[in-house]
């Protein structure tokens, strides 16, 4: 897997923040009944992190958990991790009515670092984003694109969108990074 | 003469001076000017020509309500037309032009329509263009578009860049006066989250000019001190040069943010448009002075008395050293008190009422200056300035009693609350007699998504008149803010308030109230579109009552300025003319945008490459490097043929074709849509979303299928892939992806939510590459990895396995007709597997083909194309995919509407090739077939018309297919397309496979 490669290839930009590619990275689609034991300990085995509630998103040593939907979860691993995981969720959940599937070429990742990522959010996504410092785990849109997006702290954040509109949001990104364009709505 | 006084000036800094060019000729103000201050401080009081008659036109206010001074600024990439002197602040190096005059503002042809007003009245066009009809569309309208529209469109595209921002607030405060600032204030210091916006750049509105004291220190200095709290406060967003420009539903509210104008030398974004939903808006949004009724009203000088108070307090400038003041209320004392402690002269105060005796009037006459009760202006003197006016008695006709010299008028017809934010998303209003004005109606205010009333009106817009209870009304608007987004506001005393009792106010529609027609034909209403008191006048008398239709009959209020000087006016004379009071004629609708904002701002960031998202396919950058000709497919952009150098298009599509008919080509197929279907009834699902039957499909093998929406209407094609017994893939057209997996999520989610079924959509998680050709399975070979012979992976099969090293999945399907492979790889390695392909390929000279080469092939196959041979109207039975049709099954999407009569009838088109008599025609796309009849009306008839239509290299000869009436049963048959040009195509109707009729070529 050698020649795999990200949408942008680990590019990166300066500016309020620096936003890059993240590179790959294993994400699995896990849809399923969330109540249930056997899928709580399919999750638990997979990435050792509990279910996660409604919006939020885990993260542990071993990978992450976000709830993506009632009956939907992405699992995060790394990227040549990511078809074993598939093969032991399905083991985990032999006999249940669920389905999971290696998604990772499908997506783009993207990080955000600096003092400004709200503020760069702000300007291409309308949910409210307290809950996105909170922990929370948001599927709106930024800019025209659909994304996801988390912040593991103040100052680092992950946006996910699909890899074929990767490059427009890298531009997106880069665009409303621009250093002269401060927004200082939640940093000043 | 105005000009700039040696003192005075809150806003300009003397210290640092400006240089700027009004029509090429330079002038200069000083920091903190507006570019209507700089221009009355160099004199220039003409600033434009009317709309209509192309009268001189000055400045008249201070503000947003400008109707004159529009200028167009800026250069090349950078200009904007229509800009109001009043809001453009000035910085070094602005140009400005005035608009709407030629050849130039001091002398204008088109003023030649003022000597001709008599004859253009409201209505003129609608009446006198309307005959003969053929002339409006090549003659008068052209020539009026000419002659008239206010300022130049820009000739390039915006230098600019611009941006959203979308933001959440318990209160959103529009205005940032005395009355914002104290809501902001009281909602604040509850724990609310407060965004104050003004439009300006200067805190505290009228007030500090007013000359009022706030707990006992001028009002400046509590202005001062609260926004200086204000800001220390974590939970207050304050800007400036923001204007709240519209509330919609839900609390939607729209401020628009202009971060360059003031200082285009920056860079970064020009404009933002911030998008908030807001719990609460507080609409403090001040008032507008009128302006009165009276001849000459238009005057280059005459201008609203606050206005005038405004440029000498503001920005040390003095619009003329005599100035009449024109009055029915005490507030435009002011003026005069201003103007004479400036040192500049009242010849007199003109004041319509005939006892006037307020705090303010005392002091005016303590002055010495000389107070004319009981008086009216009866005709202003002048043309380009103002020169002198006639007095006469309010009471009269206008019969002039005496003739004052002046250089400036100072008008107040009284206030109007600005109450368009209330009325946006549909607050109502109550005329208020006692001011003359509307104000808001608390009881019936817009509401919210909880049916509650969401828009606060506080300060002077709600109503409230003097500063005392300006300040306490705006207390309390915070405070119901905070209290409705669940905050508990602590009482905040009112500051005690220093201001002088006024009397009340006459109001005065008509000056002199008898005004002779000549008098009220020279009296305007609405400047910026020329409508005078005589069009209304003539509108009512013309039976226009509403005041609805009379607007758009007259334009009163339909200009850029929307009307904010003459609503009131307007509709006061509509009122009187159709003896009616005032409320009953009502207001126009208050739409947004309060003040118009730049298209920049509404576009955002949606420019140039951010203008619309375009999905790439893994190999994009190869293909673009590689003569990739683009075409969009949904959003996605795929090649339609890849050009060599000097190759036309078509022969690059030729090329492809006969290079993968007789060797081997490779094709991006990545944007097909993949839809994984998985569940234990799976099975049972996909057997009623298709019309043939996909639970008999053996595990490793493809099926072709269809879908149809409920009413038996082909929508979307695609093999489906049995992955183990309860998983399926469905492969979905490149453009159907998205609307097919939300498609299968409906009826799964809102009909037949008791199957146990998950999908999910997994389209770009695969680069799909088809390897299609004769010599296709020896380029496989090459590669090696899987056994990739007919007997391990026959014709629709698929096998996971390794090819080149990277992780595929082969599946035997062929849009072609040839041997084909198309080989799903992760989409990360879609590049590395692509140029795997081209070098074990290059012996057999592997040649990408595009689109194009693709939809002549299928066509050559008659394979049919979802858009191509259908358009929403056709039934698979149409296409002769009768056999895709499974009639074991119960029930399916679209079965029991395939029963209905209309798609049994015999007479439907159906599909069937099209072969031209000259085989080097190729018929038009979309061309329709005729039988020679015609119909009552002269129609000829249509019996069938062209789906697809090419040039096909294989067989050297044009091929078509076409829907045709009675189609099938007339094999052999000639039938007649005529051209636009009235030449007739004549085609045989044929079977639709031109190609390897046996299939014998892909099954091998």
């Amino acid at each position: 897997m050698s020649d795999a490669v990200s949408v942008l290839n680990g590019a990166s930009s300066e500016g309020l923040n620096k936003v890059s590619d993240a590179g790959l990275k294993g994400m699995i689609t896990l849809k399923g009944d969330l109540t249930s034991e056997p899928m709580s300990k399919a999750v638990k085995s997979a990435v050792g992190l509990a279910m996660p509630a409604s919006g939020e998103c885990k993260t542990g040593a071993k990978g992450a958990v976000a709830w993506m939907a009632k009956d939907e979860l992405m699992l995060f691993c790394d990227y040549a991790d990511a078809d074993k995981m598939v093969e032991k969720l399905e083991k985990a959940l032999k006999g249940e009515h669920f389905l999971a599937v290696n998604v990772s070429d499908a997506r783009a990742l993207f990080k955000i670092e600096g003092d400004h990522i709200l503020d760069i959010l702000a300007k291409g996504t309308p949910t409210p984003l307290d809950g996105v410092v909170a922990g929370q785990f948001r599927r709106s849109r930024i800019g025209q694109i659909a994304a996801a997006f988390w912040m593991v702290s103040y100052s680092e954040a992950y946006i996910v969108c699909f890899r074929s509109v990767g490059e427009h949001m890298f531009a997106w990104l880069k665009t409303a990074n621009n250093a002269e364009a401060a927004l200082d709505l939640f940093s000043s | 003469m105005s000009t700039r006084l040696a003192s005075g000036g809150r806003f300009i800094d003397r210290s640092k001076k400006q240089d700027f060019t009004f029509d090429g000729k330079r002038l200069s103000g000083f920091a903190g000017d507006t570019l209507a201050s700089a221009l009355l401080a160099n004199d220039q009081m003409l600033v434009g020509r009317s709309f209509k008659y192309h009268r001189p036109r000055g400045i008249v206010a201070s503000g947003p309500e400008e109707p004159n001074a529009l200028v167009g600024t800026g250069q090349g990439g950078r200009f904007e037309p229509n800009n109001r002197a009043t809001t453009t602040e000035l910085y070094s190096g602005l140009k400005a032009v005035s608009q709407n005059r030629w050849p130039s503002l001091e002398f204008d042809v088109g003023s030649v329509n003022t000597a001709l007003a008599p004859f253009f009245p409201a209505g003129f066009y609608y009446k006198t263009f309307i005959h003969p009809r053929a002339f409006w569309k090549h003659l008068f309208e052209p020539v009026i578009r000419w002659a008239a529209g206010l300022g130049n469109a820009p000739k390039e595209p915006d230098a600019d860049r611009y941006e959203y921002a979308y933001a959440h607030f318990d209160v959103v405060v529009a205005g940032g006066g005395i009355a914002g600032l104290a809501a902001a204030l009281q909602a604040a210091s509850a724990g609310a989250s407060v965004l104050i916006a003004e439009q300006s750049p200067n805190w505290g509105g009228r007030a500090p000019v007013d000359g009022d004291e706030i707990d006992g220190k001028p009002a400046g200095a509590w202005v001062d001190a609260t926004v200086a709290k204000l800001r220390t406060m974590q939970n207050v967003q304050m800007r400036s040069r923001a204007m709240v420009a519209g509330i919609y539903d839900h609390g939607y509210t729209l401020v628009y943010e202009r971060l360059q104008d003031h200082a285009p030398q920056v860079n970064g974004p020009r404009h933002r448009l911030w998008r908030v939903r807001a719990g609460r808006v507080i609409a403090a949004t001040g008032a507008i002075e009128r302006p009165l009724s009276f001849a000459g009203n238009d005057i280059p000088g005459v201008m609203l008395a606050s206005a005038v108070r405004d440029y000498v307090v503001n920005y040390g400038v003095s619009v003329g050293d005599r100035v009449v003041i024109a009055t029915n209320n005490d507030d435009a004392y002011r003026t005069a008190i201003t103007l004479t402690e400036a040192g500049l002269s009242v010849p007199v105060i003109v004041e319509a009422r005939a006892d006037a005796e307020g705090d303010l009037v005392k002091k005016a006459e303590a002055l010495g200056i000389r107070v004319a009760k009981g008086m009216a202006i009866s005709k202003v003197k002048g043309r380009k300035r103002v020169e002198a006016v006639q007095l006469c008695s309010q009471a009269g006709e206008g019969a002039a009693l005496e003739t004052v010299k002046c250089d400036a008028v100072a008008m107040s017809g009284g206030w109007s609350p600005v109450v368009h934010l209330w009325s946006h998303c549909g607050g109502k209003l109550n005329w208020d007699d006692a001011h003359a004005w509307f104000a808001p109606d608390p009881s019936r205010g817009p509401t919210n998504q909880d049916g509650l009333v969401n828009v606060i009106a506080a300060g002077i817009a709600s109503g409230a008149k003097d500063t005392s209870s300006v300040l306490a009304d705006a207390l309390k608007a915070g405070a119901t803010a905070a209290k409705e987004t669940g905050y508990k506001p602590a009482a905040i005393k009112a500051p005690k308030v220093d201001a002088p009792a006024e009397a009340p106010m006459l109001p005065v529609w008509s000056m002199p109230q008898g005004a002779s027609y000549e008098l009220r034909s020279k009296t305007w209403l609405d400047y910026q579109n020329d409508v005078k008191v005589t069009d209304v006048q003539l509108a009512a008398r013309e039976g226009f009552e509403s005041v609805e239709h009379t607007k758009r009959y007259t334009t009163l209020g339909m200009a850029t300025d929307q009307g904010k000087l003459s609503n009131i006016n307007g509709l006061a004379v509509l009122a009187d003319s159709l003896n009616k009071d005032i409320p009953q004629v009502g207001t126009t609708t208050f739409r947004p945008p309060y003040h118009p904002i730049s298209m920049g701002s509404i576009a955002g960031d949606a420019r140039g490459e951010l203008f619309k998202p375009i999905r790439k396919s893994p190999m994009h950058d190869w293909m673009d490097a590689n003569g990739g000709f683009w075409e969009p497919v949904a959003d996605w952009r795929r090649p339609y043929c890849y050009q060599k150098d000097g190759e036309s298009v078509e022969e690059a599509v030729h090329r492809e074709i006969m290079a993968t008919r007789t060797s081997v080509g490779l094709l991006d197929a990545s944007t097909l849509g993949k839809i994984i279907v998985k569940g234990p009834d799976a099975a049972k699902f996909l057997d009623l979303m298709y019309t043939n039957m996909m639970s008999t499909l053996k595990v490793g093998r493809c099926r072709y299928g269809l879908m149809c929406t409920e009413n038996g209407f082909l929508a979307d094609d695609g093999v489906v892939a049995r992955l183990s017994e309860d998983t399926f893939l469905c492969h979905t057209t490149s453009g159907g992806s998205d609307r097919i997996h939300a498609h299968l999520e409906e009826w799964l989610q809102t009909e037949w939510w008791d199957l146990k079924v998950h999908t999910v959509n997994v389209t770009e998680q695969y680069a799909q590459i088809a390897v299609v050709g004769p010599n296709a399975r020896k380029v496989l070979e090459k590669l090696g990895g899987m056994d990739v012979s007919a007997e391990a992976l026959p014709f629709m099969a698929f096998a996971d396995g390794e090819l080149g090293g990277i992780k595929v999945r082969p599946y035997r399907i062929s849009f072609s007709g040839e041997l084909s492979y198309e080989i799903a790889v992760p989409a990360a390695q879609g590049q590395a597997f692509w140029d795997k392909c081209l070098e074990a390929g290059a012996e057999f000279g592997i040649t990408p083909y595009g689109t194009e080469a693709l939809h002549v092939m299928r066509a050559e196959k008659g394979f049919i194309m979802i858009g191509d041979e259908t358009d929403g109207t056709v039934i698979p039975q149409d296409l002769g995919l009768n056999w895709a049709i499974s009639k074991k099954k119960d029930d399916f999407l679209g079965k029991r509407a395939m029963e209905r009569t209309h798609m049994t009838d015999p007479d439907r088109w159906k599909l069937v090739g099209l072969e031209t008599l000259d085989p080097e025609t190729v018929l038009p796309d979309g061309a329709y077939a005729v039988d020679g009849s015609v119909d009552a009306y002269g129609n000829k008839a249509t019996v069938g018309r062209v789906t697809s239509t090419y040039r096909s290299p294989t067989l050297g000869r044009s091929i078509a297919m076409g829907l045709v009436k009675y189609g099938p049963d007339r094999m052999g048959d000639v039938i007649d397309f005529p051209e636009l040009n009235g030449n007739i195509i004549k085609a045989r109707i044929v079977d639709p496979v031109f190609y390897d009729n046996d299939g014998e070529k892909q099954n091998v």
